[in-house]
């Protein structure tokens, strides 16, 4: 069974998101690492790069396929986990607290659009 | 579950990682039951498979397996495949499963004039492929077949449990080890010993990896349609100076004048991984495209084989390959990213 965390929003697509003022941090969750298995590479975008909500913004490889990563937010990246670069398996050790990118988003309502917990634990069950 | 060549397949059981460092470092067993199996009978059977094949059996020892490939006129690739010699009136031809009926309506048609008999054995067998540094072993303990006087690239055929069993020193995967043909329920028994005996099941996934990483062709990537055997750097197994065979012309022509593109290997600088499809580049020319690529799990390097247009198939040469919306830069190497293992 895969781990969903209560305080996180998330995307259809399998990514998650944690507002903090205008900032977003957005990782890929733990279903979607466990669906993948053995990360090798995370194609993640630059900082100052701008990203849009729905949008591809970088992509995470395993060893049989490479998987789209879909922006949950739009907004200007202000910093990526450069700790990726050397270790993507980090990611299946811990989905959530080895976040992707953080995005000064420009506009936090976008969030509400996003499934809470419970209904994107709806999602992982079907 | 994922649909191959008609037969629901497992990608992985454990995990592709796992299950490639257990074909490596110890040993593995593949269900590979979708290969197809045609039999080929008469006092022309050497004479005909020496038509549609690119390597030469003739004079070969019974018991003794070749490579190679069928071909069309042009020298394209109907199939690669194993040729097993059981004596000089009989072979047993191993093909890919997704090519089955293209094959033997091929090996049918061009059997015509000759005296053979040619029979698609494949509904009639399984197979299992038990491969690593412990095969052989496992072989005996597990299965009861003494396979140490099973020389590389030869086989054997045992009469167990009522039947002819056919087992052979080959594989897909640059380690040691053996194949084993025989009715389903044979080989349904067999899967199960194995398993019982903790021996690690290994999916499509590790198999497509094994293969990749000491430079072997995956028909459809390396080889097609479209693809000669010199073309895809295979000219060792393309036996010129046979009198004659399917594709012969074309392939002499081909190598006399020097193939325009080749299959070759490429290391990228970092880690990000290219795939089947993407674009390789030198400046702003595409000048070939990866065929198989990965983040080869036993050295850690992002590489891949590439059909590349020539003068950039040489070794060291500098390229970039298109990923997504990027581009990494890398170099020519050979195709062979990890060193084969074979017991010879």
């Amino acid at each position: 069974m895969s781990k969903i965390l209560d305080d996180l929003r998330y995307a259809d697509s399998h990514e998650w998101v944690k507002l903090e003022g205008d900032i977003a941090t957005i990782g890929i969750t733990d279903y979607a690492q466990h669906a993948l298995g053995s990360i090798v590479y995370v194609d993640m975008p630059e900082e100052g790069d701008e990203v849009t909500a729905g949008e591809e913004f970088g992509a995470v490889e395993s060893v049989k396929a490479a998987s789209d990563l879909i922006s949950p937010v739009s907004g200007e990246v202000v910093e990526i986990n450069s700790a990726l670069e050397d270790s993507p398996e980090l990611v299946n050790e811990d989905a959530f607290s080895n976040w992707i990118m953080k995005v000064k988003v420009s506009d936090p309502s976008e969030i509400d659009a996003l499934l809470d917990a419970a209904a994107y634990a709806k999602i992982c069950e079907e | 579950m994922s649909p191959f060549g008609g037969f629901d397949m497992p990608i992985q059981y454990k995990g592709i990682t796992e299950e490639h460092n257990a074909v490596r470092h110890e040993v593995g067993v593949f269900d590979v039951s979708h290969m197809g199996e045609v039999r080929v009978k008469g006092p022309e059977a050497t004479k005909y498979v020496n038509h549609i094949f690119v390597n030469d059996v003739t004079g070969a020892p019974d018991g003794q397996i070749f490579y190679g490939m069928m071909c069309y006129e042009n020298g394209t690739t109907v199939d690669d495949l194993l040729v097993y010699k059981v004596n000089d009136e009989e072979y047993f031809l191993v093909i890919n499963a997704s090519n089955i009926d293209k094959d033997f309506a091929w090996i049918k048609k061009n059997a015509e004039g000759f005296n053979v008999t040619v029979e698609n054995e494949s509904p009639y067998y399984g197979e299992v492929a038990l491969q690593g540094p412990k095969a052989e072993e496992v072989l005996e303990t597990v299965l009861g077949i003494d396979g140490k006087d099973i020389a590389f690239y030869n086989f054997k055929v045992f009469h167990i449990d009522g039947e002819d069993v056919i087992v052979s020193r080959t594989g897909y995967t640059g380690e040691d080890g053996f194949e084993i043909y025989g009715s389903h329920d044979f080989t349904i028994k067999v899967w199960d010993k194995l398993m019982d005996a903790g021996v690690q099941a290994c999916g499509l996934g590790c198999r497509d990896t094994l293969r990749f990483e000491v430079g072997l062709p995956l028909y459809g990537h390396e080889l097609s349609e479209e693809i000669t055997p010199i073309e895809a750097s295979l000219s060792m197994f393309v036996k010129l100076d046979k009198p004659e065979f399917i594709g012969k012309e074309a392939l002499a022509a081909q190598k006399a004048e020097g193939v325009k593109r080749r299959i070759v290997g490429i290391e990228l600088d970092g880690t990000a991984v290219p795939r089947a499809g993407y674009a390789v580049m030198v400046g702003d020319e595409k000048v070939g495209e990866i065929t198989t690529g990965y983040k080869s799990i036993s050295t850690g390097k992002s590489v891949a084989m590439a059909m590349i247009n020539k003068p950039y198939d040489k070794l060291g040469t500098e390229i970039e390959v298109h990923i997504r919306k990027k581009r990494f830069p890398g170099k020519v190497v050979k195709k062979r990213f990890y060193d084969k293992n074979y017991k010879k």
